[in-house]
């Protein structure tokens, strides 16, 4: 077993003091992140990233990474509380988890909540300490051609997954794509869209673009909708906990299943939305208690929690492996990543084995940091979400603009982060998702690279792309997703037809 | 009209919205293929050329905006439906012109000064707070910010006349 001896020298890495206070910091940090609105998972990673420059890299990515744990946890306190799901992949657990605050289970819907999340990421981080390994040893073998097919991959599942209109999804990974190729072209030395402006020089800064997109496009639709919070009240204590959890193993398969859906489905990029509605509509159809589903059935909190969790936890494994982030909050990981000169991907592995394990062990204890804060903080954070927005949302205003400010020391940024701000204001609205966005405007250079490189090798030829068994593999799967809304459409009207 | 009618009277509708944005990201599309041609988006001697990949970035950004656009035009519903109301409008202007005076003043006052008064501003506007409270929350947050970020974390953040007054630059 050498994963084991890798995974607790790991340990040995992120078992320090300094390194376990940054982990309880990252995750309530994480979790306030989660409840606020306007600060998700990757807007305050985002933010914070500066911050954490003058740390070792392991203790970095060990608190920031503990931010997302935190956010993954946070997000079900106000879909339960409030029925405002703080993330996405929240959504499926108001089905069930604001019925039963409602009727007074608040405390028990929370304390299945926490344990479902903490088993679900349990479960992806055992599958990413024995799978990534693997992966990244077959990744080794991979040339431009394989990466590029790769990251065509990535971009195409988006379209494949898309709810509502697909093209919309093409839309804003080619303006992902457009930014990302703003500033200058590293391989020739030319200046590309720049247009005369020296800030242009270095390109768009994509933290930049998280924090205008994410943290001020929600504040400016917080604000449109005229949002108050009202909500159930939130008592956690020990007897409800221990009640709660005496009810929880009868649930063991839903769990697994579950954890089954959101693993592989978070492989695959955009994946815990979509993971937390398939594990909620799979548990409804196997449970004995189907048709309660969505009057307050605990099981209804528990499948959808540890499917996104799971699917938000195994979104790191392409990430570490292959340097393709699976989630928008993975994406700005990777962006802290090569800011400190770590490049992800399978070399990775081989050259800094203390860094990889030791964030792997801290996954570990990070999750457990993240159910013990929930658990004894929950009525501090949902005093935190009454707060009237004339105080809060001015306050994360301004979060936001020192995050921006902090990234290159430039006003310019701050400029750029408003107008970030209105344009995902506008494409919320209408339904443009945000994370191929950012994911392309991260991948960008890379992917242009790795095109770059498999066009000179193949003199120009697309063929290069069906070239292998491996490559053309993963291209063939690529136009699979990429048409799959197509072949979709044509399906339902032969079937209506 | 009473003055609530008036507020959910909608500003624009949806398809209008979504042909304006379609005709942005045409446009965008335009912009970045011109300046591929520019920089020469073909082969070189020595392999791809600078426009090389944006090219292709451009001509699927312009098709994909006018496949969007389309699409709007044959959702019969979008015409009717609103995108914002002009209550929302509002709304959303409460804030963005704000900012952008709170950005601007950052240079000239400092960030820290900025944000207290764009905080004390947003409490008065929209909360209507006693002025004590006012005060006390938006020097309390701010003078919290200093301490974390500047004592502690020593981050190098814009600074104003007031802070060269306290002798604290």
């Amino acid at each position: 077993m050498e994963e084991l001896t890798a995974l607790l020298n790991g340990f040995a890495v992120a078992l320090t003091p300094f390194n376990l206070l940054l982990m309880l910091v990252g995750v309530f940090l994480g979790v306030l992140i989660g409840v606020l609105p306007g600060l998700g998972g990757a807007n305050g990673v985002a933010i914070l990233l500066p911050l954490t420059f003058a740390m070792p890299p392991t203790s970095a990515i060990i608190m920031l990474s503990c931010i997302y744990w935190g956010a993954l946890f946070g997000g079900a306190i106000t879909s339960i509380l409030f029925n405002i799901p703080g993330e996405p992949w929240s959504v499926a657990t108001t089905f069930d988890g604001y019925p039963m605050a409602q009727k007074g289970h608040a405390g028990a819907a929370l304390t299945a909540s926490f344990t479902a999340s903490f088993v679900g990421a349990l479960i992806a981080i055992i599958m990413i300490t024995f799978v990534s390994p693997v992966i990244a040893n077959f990744a080794l073998r991979f040339g431009p051609a394989e990466y590029f097919a790769v990251y065509f991959l990535t971009f195409a599942a988006f379209v494949g997954m898309s709810k509502g209109q697909a093209v919309k999804t093409i839309v804003s990974t080619m303006l992902g794509f457009a930014l990302a190729s703003v500033g200058l072209d590293t391989v020739t030395g030319r200046l590309r869209l720049t247009f005369g402006f020296t800030e242009l020089l270095t390109g768009f800064g994509f933290l930049i673009a998280v924090i205008g997109l994410f943290g001020i496009g929600e504040i400016l639709l917080t604000l449109e909708e005229g949002l108050s919070f009202r909500g159930a009240r939130a008592r956690l204590n020990l007897k409800v906990v221990l009640e709660t959890w005496r009810e929880l193993p009868r649930f063991w398969l839903t769990a697994i299943r579950s954890a089954a859906v959101g693993c592989f489905m978070g492989v695959i990029p955009g994946g815990a939305t979509p993971a937390s509605f398939m594990a909620y509509g799979v548990a409804k159809r196997f449970s004995r208690d189907g048709a309660k589903f969505g009057t307050g059935e605990i099981e209804g909190v528990v499948a959808p929690e540890v499917a996104n969790n799971a699917a938000g936890t195994s979104a790191l494994l392409p990430m570490l492996t292959l340097g393709v982030p699976g989630s928008p909050t993975a994406a700005v990981l990777l962006g802290g990543l090569l800011i400190w000169g770590l490049q992800p991907g399978p070399l990775l592995f081989q050259e800094k084995p203390d860094f990889v394990w030791g964030l792997i062990a801290s996954m570990y204890l990070g999750n457990l940091a993240a159910l013990i804060v929930v658990l004894t903080m929950v009525p501090f954070f949902a005093a935190i979400l009454r707060i009237p927005f004339a105080i809060i949302g001015p306050v994360i205003l301004v979060i936001c603009a020192i995050g921006a400010y902090t990234v290159n020391n430039a006003m310019f940024d701050v400029w750029l982060m408003l107008v970030f701000g209105a344009i995902g204001y506008v494409f919320r609205k209408l339904d443009y998702p945000l994370a191929p966005l950012v994911l392309a405007l991260v991948l960008g250079d890379p992917a242009e690279s790795s095109f770059r490189q498999a066009m000179l090798l193949s003199g120009g030829s697309l063929t290069i792309f069906f070239s292998n068994a491996l490559v053309a593999g993963i291209t063939a799967l690529g136009l699979f997703m990429l048409f799959w809304p197509l072949i979709s459409m044509a399906l339902a009207r032969l079937r209506a037809g | 009209m009473n003055d609530d009618a008036k507020q959910q009277r909608s500003a624009a509708s949806r398809r209008t919205v979504e042909l304006v944005t379609a005709a942005v990201i045409f446009g965008l599309g335009v912009v970045v293929i011109v300046d591929s041609i520019r920089v020469g988006h073909t082969w070189a001697a020595d392999g791809p050329q600078s426009g090389y990949f944006p090219f292709y970035i451009g001509v699927l950004l312009c098709a994909a905006a006018v496949t969007t656009a389309l699409q709007a035009l044959a959702d019969k519903a979008g015409g009717a439906r609103s995108f914002v109301s002009r209550g929302g409008v509002l709304q959303v202007l409460t804030l963005l012109v704000p900012a952008g005076i709170y950005v601007a003043l950052i240079s000239w006052l400092g960030i820290y000064v900025a944000s207290a008064l764009f905080i004390a501003f947003f409490m008065w506007w929209l909360g209507r707070y006693p002025l004590v409270k006012i005060v006390a929350v938006s020097v309390g947050v701010m003078a919290a910010f200093f301490v974390l970020l500047d004592l502690w974390f020593k981050q190098p953040l814009p600074k104003g006349p007031l802070e060269a007054f306290l002798g604290l630059l």
